[in-house]
């Protein structure tokens, strides 16, 4: 769409042999705006958020940021954009230098991009650290003196300390603790109201792309599967994958009371993609056409889009066998 | 009438570390083919739990006091030697990280032979049990010839759960056996432990920081807190009336999902 | 919702001087390797003012006080020629352990630039800088150090280039690996997405994380370099008599060890007590550095 902060066309990412990420197309508008990625290992969530902080190189597609194509920036323009977008990793544990002071840390970032004078930096990092939901006072410690939770709020504060009007959260919560999980996801919350954030939120968890994306992309081996608003995604799959992704996620409320769709078979092995669809040798529902034909990214709803044949059977209510437990 | 005694059953059990105490557990029950789940977050104490009931406690410098009754057999005052005949055999464990259950130098089914010759299998008796138990978690037995390095996280942690059956165990501890295993191995792990107990009679502890799976899977919920034990009763009540504070947190603490499928 | 720290407050307000001393008292290592090697600092420039014979380190020969045992006159005997030993190794403090500081300072200053910079560049920098690492490593240590030395004329100077040499190939892949380590770390990949400049990234995060190791080998290489340099003293490739290198002098006085044993052991002693004080001076500096371990904080 014409006026986004953020698009990728048939974006694709090469480790070594493999191709991690495989013709990939998203958009992303200006904030306020979550655009979820959800998928398993394998699926390239994790690189795709890489390649949009140009931290992998691309094997093809392009990526545009503000009208721009990323791929040719050099020098003073790739700083700038360096400003416009950041990323917040997992591992809250090494995201950070051990060796530096966290004030030391969130101010490197402040003077690589000039953000304020010298002078005033201390100022801003204790404001930073209080948008965090951390004590000023946090400034003069070692990361091995903060809890996880605590680490990732600081690394969330560096990210935010330059600006950025597009945010990367590479599965910021799934090494944290049930609770930590719920109070990072709040900031997450308040932070995009407060800057107008547009954030790409790479994670495994629907539970958490239910509350922070408006959008969310299913992601299989290096393809999208299906993209759509998040809640249609979530009660109308159009895909079979997302349905049996959907199925699968443990819920509170349903606490031993249902039955869930089984997927036959193993994670598939990137180095040697099936052909046609590459969700066909596990899909139930799959007949020939799969297994010769790559599926298209297609509409069947406005916004809402699915790359599989059967997409029309899956919406009106296709049967997937399943446990039956209970 | 006599009130069974309960497949295991834990009583003031306290884990300390020198003087700082991590586990002060009054009463826990796990009977026959039922699955009880360990919730909490890190540093509850449920990790520690695991290990004093496996004996292991000591291995990490931490000093075990209580009861810990096996069909009324105390464990806590049992010789190495008994001790061991026990461990893997009668309660087997399976963790967090497959890898940590297989050396990657050995074939997976080389150790699997092995632990069952250990606890008095012989060679042909071994090789026949390991290729049924492989069955019975859904896996080709001529996978035992694979190296740990050549199988997947979720297929690993079927093959433990499977040693676990080759060798005939009562009671399985799983300490966050799903955690590092995606949302749809997951689901299959967590039906294979249903399935297996229905099958078995196999008794469950389940230990894990994730409210969802322990409401799916358990029927009766733990949970704890710095040790403690703050509430615990049936899954269905704990977790659509829970009556402890901290509980509460929790449950409002998981995201929900913005409508049911 | 803003969380406070769980520690107790931080003493910021200490001076200088006292936050040291806090250091050193929490630190023995730092404390006893320190205050040996600075021992070794104050003999070496007191030497003339230590030594009861200062005529000893040099040229002299005194016949009637030949292979003398340990004395009141002669604290740790007489050598040979009759020269006081214990003279001699006070002045062998600016000799050997000199010859392995300047050693390993060149050794460094090859080492971990190259080093650093296989590790953290990659690619066909690697690439080059490893294979002519590896040449230089293919060499058996000693004999490439002895074929160094023997074309060079004789002196301390040769010496030291020629094990300097052979010294440095191996920290470039111990910061190699260090670098190269350390380069892929999240907090590292965190500054390239937050445009930090390479050159402050190698400077501020890669070498300060991947100095460590390189300390504690150091600080053991110093008792392996001052017995390298004894080896091609011996050899009659470097020291030469009358030098007071302990080395040299354990060397020499390895014919007369039964039944005079002084000769070779109070230098051996010296070469001891030498290697001992920088490894846990280095180990000391080592657990200084690491916030973790410090108890500065």
């Amino acid at each position: 769409m014409k006026g986004d902060l953020l698009q990728l066309r048939d974006l694709a990412v090469r480790y070594g042999p493999v191709l991690a990420v495989n013709g990939v197309s998203l958009d992303l508008p200006a904030g306020p705006f979550g655009l979820g990625l959800i998928g398993e290992s394998g699926s390239g969530k994790s690189t795709i958020g890489r390649a949009v902080l140009r931290l992998v190189r691309m094997a093809g597609g392009s990526i545009t940021f503000d009208g721009q194509d990323i791929a040719s920036l050099r020098g003073a323009g790739l700083k700038e954009y360096r400003r416009n977008a950041q990323i917040v990793f997992q591992d809250p544990d090494n995201s950070l230098d051990p060796r530096m002071r966290i004030g030391t840390t969130i101010a490197e970032a402040l003077h690589a991009h000039g953000v304020v004078p010298r002078q005033e930096a201390g100022e801003r990092v204790a404001g930073l650290l209080t948008e965090a939901g951390l004590d000023p006072e946090f400034a003069v410690r070692y990361p091995h003196q903060l809890s996880g939770g605590q680490r990732q709020r600081v690394a969330i504060a560096r990210a935010l300390s330059v600006q950025p009007r597009l945010l990367v959260l590479d599965e910021p919560t799934s090494a944290l603790d049930v609770r930590t999980q719920a109070r990072i996801l709040k900031l997450i919350s308040g932070l995009r109201a407060e800057r107008d954030l547009a954030y790409l939120l790479i994670t495994h968890n629907f539970g958490v792309v239910s509350e922070l994306c408006e959008q969310t992309a299913v992601l299989y081996l290096g393809r999208v599967a299906e993209i759509g608003p998040t809640g249609v995604l979530l009660s109308r799959p159009a895909h079979p994958y997302t349905h049996a992704l959907r199925s699968a996620v443990p819920e509170v409320e349903l606490a031993g009371r249902r039955s869930r769709i089984v997927l036959p078979g193993d994670p598939p092995d990137a180095a040697s993609p099936p052909p046609g669809c590459v969700f066909h040798p596990r899909c139930p529902l799959a007949i020939d056409r799969c297994r010769t034909e790559v599926p298209v990214l297609r509409d069947v709803a406005p916004g809402h889009r699915v790359a599989c044949h059967l997409a029309e059977k899956v919406l009106a209510g296709a049967q997937m066998p399943t446990s039956g437990y209970r | 009438m006599n009130i069974p005694a309960g497949k295991l059953a834990i009583r003031g059990l306290e884990v300390s570390f020198g003087e700082r105490r991590v586990v002060s557990m009054d009463e826990l029950r796990l009977d026959h083919g039922e699955i009880v789940g360990l919730a909490g977050e890190s540093g509850s104490g449920k990790s520690m739990t695991t290990l004093a009931i496996l004996g292991l406690a000591h291995t990490v410098g931490a000093t075990v006091s209580g009861s810990i009754k096996l069909d009324g057999q105390e464990l806590t005052t049992l010789s190495p030697p008994d001790l061991r005949a026990i461990r893997g055999r009668r309660i087997a464990a399976i963790f967090q990280s497959p890898a940590t259950a297989f050396s990657p130098v050995y074939k997976v089914g080389t150790i699997f032979t092995r632990a069952l010759r250990l606890h008095g299998a012989s060679k042909a008796e071994a090789a026949d049990r390991a290729a049924e138990a492989m069955r019975q978690v859904l896996l080709a037995p001529d996978l035992l010839r694979r190296y740990p390095s050549q199988l997947s996280g979720g297929q690993l942690q079927r093959v433990a759960i499977a040693l676990a059956l080759a060798l005939r165990a009562e009671i399985l501890l799983a300490d966050e056996p799903t955690s590092a295993l995606d949302v749809t191995v997951q689901a299959e792990v967590l039906d294979l432990l249903r399935s297996l107990r229905e099958s078995t009679g196999m008794s469950i502890l389940f230990i894990s920081h994730d409210l969802a799976v322990v409401a799916e899977l358990c029927d009766q919920v733990v949970v704890m807190r710095g040790g403690l034990i703050v509430e615990q009763g049936p899954a269905s009540q704990v977790l659509s009336a829970p009556t402890d504070p901290y509980t509460i947190e929790l449950l409002e603490s998981v995201p929900r999902l913005a409508s049911a499928p | 919702m803003i969380e406070t720290p769980t520690l107790p407050p931080l003493d910021a307000s200490l001076p200088r001087g006292a936050a040291l001393w806090r250091g050193l008292r929490a630190n023995p290592l730092l404390a006893v390797g320190g205050a040996l090697v600075l021992l070794i600092v104050v003999v070496a420039v007191l030497a003339p003012l230590i030594a009861p014979f200062p005529g000893d380190a040099g040229n002299a020969s005194h016949p009637f006080s030949v292979l003398h045992a340990p004395s009141p006159a002669h604290w740790f005997g007489t050598d040979q020629v009759g020269r006081d030993i214990l003279s001699r190794v006070i002045y062998g403090t600016r000799v050997s352990p000199v010859i392995a500081v300047i050693v390993l300072v060149i050794a460094c200053a090859i080492g971990v630039p190259l080093g650093v910079a296989a590790g953290f560049l990659g690619g066909w920098v690697d690439e080059l800088i490893m294979r002519i690492t590896d040449i230089f490593l293919a060499f058996p240590p000693l004999l490439l150090a002895l074929a160094l030395a023997s074309v060079l004329p004789a002196s301390l100077t040769s010496l030291t280039i020629a094990i300097a040499a052979v010294w440095w190939p191996w920290y470039v892949r111990l910061l190699r690996g260090q670098a190269a380590s350390v380069a892929g770390r999240p907090y590292v990949e965190s500054c390239r997405a937050l445009g930090i400049s390479r050159r402050r990234i190698i400077f501020r995060h890669i070498l300060p994380n991947a100095l460590t190791p390189l300390l504690v080998q150091v600080s053991l290489d110093v008792g392996g370099v001052i017995l390298t340099a004894s080896a091609l003293s011996f050899l009659g490739l470097g020291a030469q008599d009358p030098t007071p290198d302990w080395g040299l002098m354990v060397a020499e006085g390895q014919s007369y060890f039964t039944p005079d044993w002084w000769l070779v052991t109070f230098p051996g002693l010296a070469i001891l007590v030498t290697a001992f004080a920088f490894n846990l001076l280095g180990d000391g500096l080592r657990d200084l550095l690491d916030p973790k371990r410090s108890l500065l904080l």
